[in-house]
């Protein structure tokens, strides 16, 4: 590895790659020499799991700046969805809605 | 010097190296004649096993060399090169032991080949350029090393861990052939301190080495299939170099 700067979250969800979608259990994170994009380092995020039988891997390669922007973006959607939800917990409990 | 009435050859094919109670896959390209020739080995860099390392084997092998360079990455599964990079990120790289272990099993597998001359360097770029170095301190089977932007071979006391327990410059009193040394100037890792830093420690042992460190350059200036890094005037240069250096030390 070029750099030592790679991190790991465990994540459930779906990622499609071609035609088909597979179950993401992975989410890989590193900051180093990319396959295709133009940088010397990028921000690589490769979400992974199996589909079927097989390993899967969606992946991007990002530019640091555009990796920061992402990450805001995320979190203030992350956010945003958990007011969302705190709110219609809170009107169930309130039993309206 | 090439003449253009001249036969040429070229048997490039993936073979199996054994190492180590384990096999490791290599592609192997070598000359297509009796010999005897000099063997090379390759070390892949960061992004895996690619189509430029393929190329790479058959423009040496044209050059003169047997030359085998295995996928460092093989126990960690198959698939296009850099899934499987990306799994070896994943996993958290391979160690050092199990790329030096696999780069001298393929200095014996050449050497054991009927047409090798019984001279063998090694090459490699970026974390190859380290692994190769790495190699030739923990080895005495070869005889020139090329290290093409190593990154990492200075490392600080915090970088170390179980898969690289030592820093390559640590090892340079053991260095046993010659090293060819190509940088860019305005590369980071290594950068010019750091490389000024190794320098100083071949002079310390009284090493053998050629550093060529060049301007407008910066980390894998080699590559021309990534634009953003390929600088021509310095590969060519840089090219010139190796092929001298390797005439001298393995010729």
């Amino acid at each position: 590895m070029c750099t030592t700067i790679s991190d790991h979250a465990a994540v459930s969800g779906s990622g499609k790659q071609g035609g088909g979608w597979f179950r993401v259990e992975h989410a890989h994170l590193a900051y180093d020499h990319p396959s295709h994009a133009a940088f010397e380092h990028a921000l690589l995020l490769d979400f992974a799991g199996q589909a079927g039988d097989r390993p899967a891997r969606l992946a991007v390669e990002l530019s640091l700046d555009s990796a920061r922007r992402l990450a805001e973006a995320l979190t203030r959607t992350v956010e945003a969805a958990e007011a969302y939800e705190r709110k219609l917990d809170e009107q169930a409990r309130a039993g309206v809605g | 010097m090439r003449t253009t009435d001249q036969y040429e050859g070229i048997i490039a094919e993936i073979t199996a190296v054994p190492a180590g109670g384990d096999y490791v896959h290599a592609y192997l390209a070598r000359p297509a004649g009796p010999g005897p020739y000099p063997g090379m080995v390759l070390f892949h860099h960061r992004p895996g096993w690619d189509d430029w390392y393929m190329e790479t084997a058959l423009r040496f092998a044209r050059h003169g060399y047997v030359t085998i360079c295995p996928d460092l990455y093989c126990r960690f599964g198959h698939g296009t090169p850099d899934d499987v990079a990306a799994s070896v990120r994943a996993q958290g790289d391979v160690s050092d032991e199990q790329v030096v272990n696999d780069g001298r099993a393929c200095v014996a597998y050449l050497k054991a080949l009927p047409y090798l001359s019984g001279k063998v360097g090694l090459f490699g770029t970026c974390s190859g350029g380290r692994h190769a170095y790495l190699t030739a301190c923990r080895t005495t089977e070869v005889d020139a090393v090329v290290d093409c932007w190593g990154g990492r071979v200075v490392m600080a006391p915090g970088d170390l861990n179980d898969k690289y327990p030592v820093a390559p410059i640590d090892l340079t009193k053991d260095l046993s052939c010659p090293v060819l040394g190509l940088f860019g100037n305005e590369d980071r890792s290594p950068s010019p301190a750091e490389v000024d830093r190794h320098e100083a420690e071949l002079n310390k042992h009284g090493k053998t080495y050629e550093f060529h460190r060049y301007d407008g350059a910066g980390h894998g200036f080699f590559y021309y299939d990534r634009p953003a890094a390929y600088r021509a005037e310095q590969a060519v240069d840089g090219w010139t170099k190796v092929w001298d250096f390797l005439a001298r030390h393995l010729g």
